[in-house]
């Protein structure tokens, strides 16, 4: 409701000129009008709210809407009717007819014009159905939308004059939504409401839900009752419809969201072999890192603030993987073969890491801005909206995932990676230096991770604990998945994903999570290879 | 089952001095505290007797894992939730126990099922009036989940990582699960406010004495156990899956039943150590699902030595007053201290301190007490092929 009144603000201040330069002829006559809102008798006013929206007076619908938000005062010197906007501490005073500006006051010189709630409903309408003819798409299809909120009958046949002549497709659509909503409320004769039931049908909205299930109560017509009926039915299909698809999309968001978590995983234990409790750091990390650069654009650049993310991926992947190397030099290297052990230290780094970067950079949460080109949304009708830095994610997940299946299948680093996890001594025979690879192969999975950590400080709070939360999630992911299988690991994040927003409506979101482990642990069991099981002398673990 | 036909070595030098410590300890603090003035240099307070007690629990709970991980190779990330699971079942017999003297003054409801509005008791919390009940439950629980884990994961060859990784998605979940008001077990706050057991004022010293020998005594008990079953054949046979199961699996042995055997039994091991920790720290809260402190038990063990128990038993007591006086004295240097000992008992310590004291003391006569880690050298070569 506030969002239309201020669009219909907005609109009337980007005309304003027009408007004050066509209408003249009649303005003596609206003068007269405008001056009995003045009045302190509540019918009196109401009388002249009636007839300025009667005049057809293209100011009539800016002096009401300034009426309704309380910008029309008096002024206490010469009782003159003007509209006044607060500019600083004083109020700049324009006069409601011309529009032209005619000084300034302090709160105490104005005088307000009491409105009660009887008048500003009568104000919405009468302000609905004046915009009902604007020349302006956008504010037709609000005006529509407020007399759907209203229903007031005499606006009926406004509608019907602005459905006669409105030729954008998408306006009619919501003025045919309005006048059926107020023929369902309004019409005396059972069949213009079963014929309003009927167009109501092919929406799909709460709204239309909310009017269609309060009226088939109210409703005493047992053949409109059942029109009725009918149409909640379709609504409500076309609702759950809806409802569906916006799990698909949520779904699909959670599990771009668990790949980018899990695919460094996928490489550092599903092709190494090696269990990093710090996997969940390392995506910490570059989460951090991100804020780093940010306050650094934010320091020398400002102007590049909207490309710090951006700037941010390539040195989340640096420090990340930098560190992942010094870590696998320093540590995993001497633990090799003994994988519970390698366990245990990785979960001693994690903490290191995490107390480290508690002691940098504070307990507290860190701020990271979304660029410009991240916020906002798509809205698409039945409620389902699609915020664009889920969307962005999620391309963002399957270009990082696309280009490190290219990395492993056709470069020669991935050969080598290949070959070294295939048979370690034979690929050193043949002049890999496995124990090169190994680090290099580590320093690409923790990298990975790193520019995880950029993706998710866009939906996730950049506090010391970030990675705790994913760890468990990702070895999940990745075992789920199939160890040592990169594609099994897209199919594990994505069907988790999917499967955890399609139980949380049923179940909670946490009860949805705590079915969702105990599935995996359950299908462990089952299949311990994962879903897709190395097959041949290579399963023989 | 056959194992157990030869006969169990309880003797041995290191299981002596144990019990001795032990019961030195249990016998010795309550004298201290009671007997000496409280202004003397050797008075122990009565605080400190339950922190000891606390610490007694934590060594019973080292000594469950050190029997399945040190032993039988399995190492468990969730040894925590047997813990705690014990532990609820303790303190929902003194939540019982409160009566009417709960903030709500209602006898039929404990304090926070009034405040959620809950209009009778649920069905689960029925006979946890009883005591006798409440220590069948503190065994049962425990020991159930274990069962139906372990029947499932050793069946189907779960080993290594991959058990260590959904055991702790197992206490993961309990923990998410624990923290839901609508499973009645007092969500976030959990349980506390516990006024008596068996009769005994929980703050009186008296009881706090009598928890903290109750304490020694079960680690005394669980010793003895575990010193039994390690050193009979079943003990052998646990070695042996330790270190190529396979092999005997080969050798004719229904190795997942070994396995389930010793699991269950240590998560038993684990409930009780939970039920006594509750009533001596006084509240029991989902926290102790989180999979961090799992993994903090599994460095006790590994800090004592594993796979030799009266290790377990010193790494528990040993972290857990660095603990102590460190989160005291310097607090933000205890995350770094708990990280620095992970990494440098898994690479400069493999043996714990136990075992570095015990080859220091042999010199080279004598061969190490575990050799290689479980899952074994030459992983690596086997592993599955990427992609």
């Amino acid at each position: 409701m506030i969002a239309v009144t201020l669009r219909a603000l907005f609109c009337l201040l980007v005309a304003w000129p027009l408007l004050a330069a066509s209408g003249q002829a009649v303005a003596d006559d609206l003068e007269a009008l405008v001056a009995g809102l003045g009045s302190n008798s509540f019918a009196e006013k109401a009388r002249a709210i009636d007839a300025i929206a009667a005049s057809g007076d293209p100011r009539a619908a800016a002096i009401l809407e300034a009426l309704v938000d309380g910008d029309l005062q008096t002024r206490r010197d010469d009782d003159r009717m003007v509209i006044a906007e607060a500019k600083g501490r004083t109020y700049v005073l324009r006069d409601p007819l011309s529009g032209a500006e005619i000084g300034e006051a302090g709160r105490a010189e104005l005088r307000p014009i009491i409105i009660n709630n009887r008048l500003r409903g009568q104000l919405r309408g009468a302000i609905g159905g004046l915009t009902l003819l604007s020349p302006d798409p956008g504010r037709r299809a609000s005006a529509a939308d407020a007399v759907f909120v209203t229903r007031d009958p005499e606006l009926l046949p406004v509608l019907d004059k602005a459905l006669a002549r409105e030729s954008e497709g998408w306006v009619r659509d919501r003025l045919e939504r309005a006048a059926a909503a107020t023929r369902l409320a309004a019409a005396e004769d059972p069949a213009a409401r079963i014929a309003a039931a009927r167009t109501l049908a092919h929406y799909a909205d709460q709204d239309v839900r909310s009017l269609l299930t309060a009226s088939s109560q109210s409703e005493q017509d047992a053949d409109a009752r059942e029109a009725i009926a009918a149409a909640l039915g379709q609504v409500e299909t076309r609702l759950a419809l809806w409802g569906v698809l916006a799990n698909v999309f949520q779904g699909i968001s959670l599990g771009s969201v668990l790949l980018l978590a899990a695919v460094g995983l996928a490489i550092t234990f599903g092709v190494m072999g090696v269990i990093n409790m710090a996997h969940g750091e390392m995506v910490m990390l570059g989460a951090y890192t991100t804020f780093v650069i940010q306050q650094l654009v934010l320091a020398y650049a400002p102007d590049w603030l909207n490309w710090s993310v951006l700037i941010a991926i390539p040195a989340a992947f640096v420090v990340a993987g930098g560190i992942g190397i010094l870590i696998e030099q320093s540590i995993i290297r001497f633990l090799y073969g003994r994988p519970l052990e390698t366990l245990l230290a990785t979960w001693g780094l994690s903490l290191i890491l995490q107390q480290t970067v508690r002691t940098i950079f504070g307990p507290s949460n860190r701020e990271v801005i979304s660029p410009s080109w991240m916020s906002g949304a798509i809205e698409i009708s039945g409620g389902l909206t699609l915020t664009y830095n889920r969307i962005w994610i999620i391309v963002f997940s399957l270009i990082v995932f696309t280009l490190l299946i290219v990395l492993m299948r056709r470069s020669g680093f991935g050969l080598r990676i290949r070959a070294v996890t295939q048979n370690r001594r034979m690929a050193g025979a043949m002049g890999i230096r496995t124990g090169r690879v190994d680090a290099m192969t580590f320093g690409l999975g923790s990298g990975i991770a790193g520019i995880a950590g950029v993706a998710l400080s866009q939906i996730d709070n950049v506090s010391p604990n970030l990675g705790q939360g994913y760890i468990i999630d990702s070895f999940m992911v990745v075992v789920f998945g199939g160890v040592g299988n990169l594609m099994g690991t897209l199919v594990g994040a994505f069907s988790l994903g999917l499967v955890n927003k399609f139980l949380e409506p049923y179940s909670g979101a946490v009860l949805g999570k705590i079915f969702v482990l105990v599935a995996i642990i359950l299908f462990i069991q089952k299949r311990p290879q994962g879903i897709f099981a190395p097959k041949g002398r290579a399963a023989e673990t | 089952m056959g194992a157990f036909a030869s006969r169990p070595r309880l003797s041995g030098l290191p299981a002596a001095i144990t019990l001795a410590l032990i019961a030195a300890v249990g016998i010795g603090v309550p004298l201290l505290n009671l007997l000496v003035p409280p202004g003397s240099a050797l008075h122990v307070p009565t605080y400190m007797v339950s922190l000891l007690g606390k610490y007694l629990c934590y060594g019973l709970l080292a000594l469950s894992v050190d029997l399945i991980w040190g032993y039988c190779g399995i190492l468990s990330l969730g040894h925590g939730a047997f813990f705690a699971l014990g532990g609820y079942a303790m303190g929902m017999h003194l939540m019982r126990q409160i009566g009417d003297r709960g903030v709500y003054g209602n006898a039929e409801l404990p304090d926070f099922m009034v405040f959620l509005n809950w209009k009778e008791l649920p069905w689960y919390w029925h006979g946890f009036d009883s005591f006798a009940f409440t220590v069948v439950m503190v065994m049962a629980v425990p020991g159930l989940l274990a069962f139906l884990f372990g029947w499932f994961a050793f069946r189907s060859r779960v080993t290594g990582v991959y058990l260590s990784i959904i055991s702790q998605a197992l206490t993961f979940a309990l923990m998410l699960a624990f923290f839901r008001n609508d499973m009645g077990f007092g969500g976030n706050n959990g349980l506390t406010d516990f006024k008596d057991i068996l009769g005994f004022n929980l703050q009186a010293d008296g009881t706090r004495i009598g928890l903290f020998v109750a304490s020694a005594i079960a680690l005394a008990l669980g010793y003895v156990l575990c010193r039994f079953i390690v050193t009979s054949r079943l003990g052998k046979v646990l070695v042996a899956v330790r270190d190529a199961e396979s092999r005997t699996r080969f050798l004719g042995y229904r190795v997942e039943y070994y396995k389930l055997c010793v699991f269950v039994v240590s998560a038993i091991m684990a409930g009780v150590a939970g039920a006594l920790y509750v009533p001596q720290v006084g509240i029991i809260n989902p926290s102790e699902f989180a999979p961090a402190n799992s993994i903090e038990i599994v460095i006790w063990v590994a800090v004592g030595g594993r796979g030799t128990l009266h290790g377990a038993i010193l790494g528990a007591l040993l972290v857990n007053y660095a603990k102590s006086y460190l989160t005291g004295a310097i607090p933000e240097v205890w995350l770094f201290a708990l990280g620095a000992l992970f990494i440098a008992v898994t690479l400069f310590l493999p043996k714990g301190v136990v075992g570095a004291v015990a080859s220091g003391l042999r010199g080279r006569r004598a061969g190490p007490a575990i050799t290689g880690g479980p899952g074994g050298a030459g992983e690596r070569t086997s592993e599955a092929p990427a992609e």
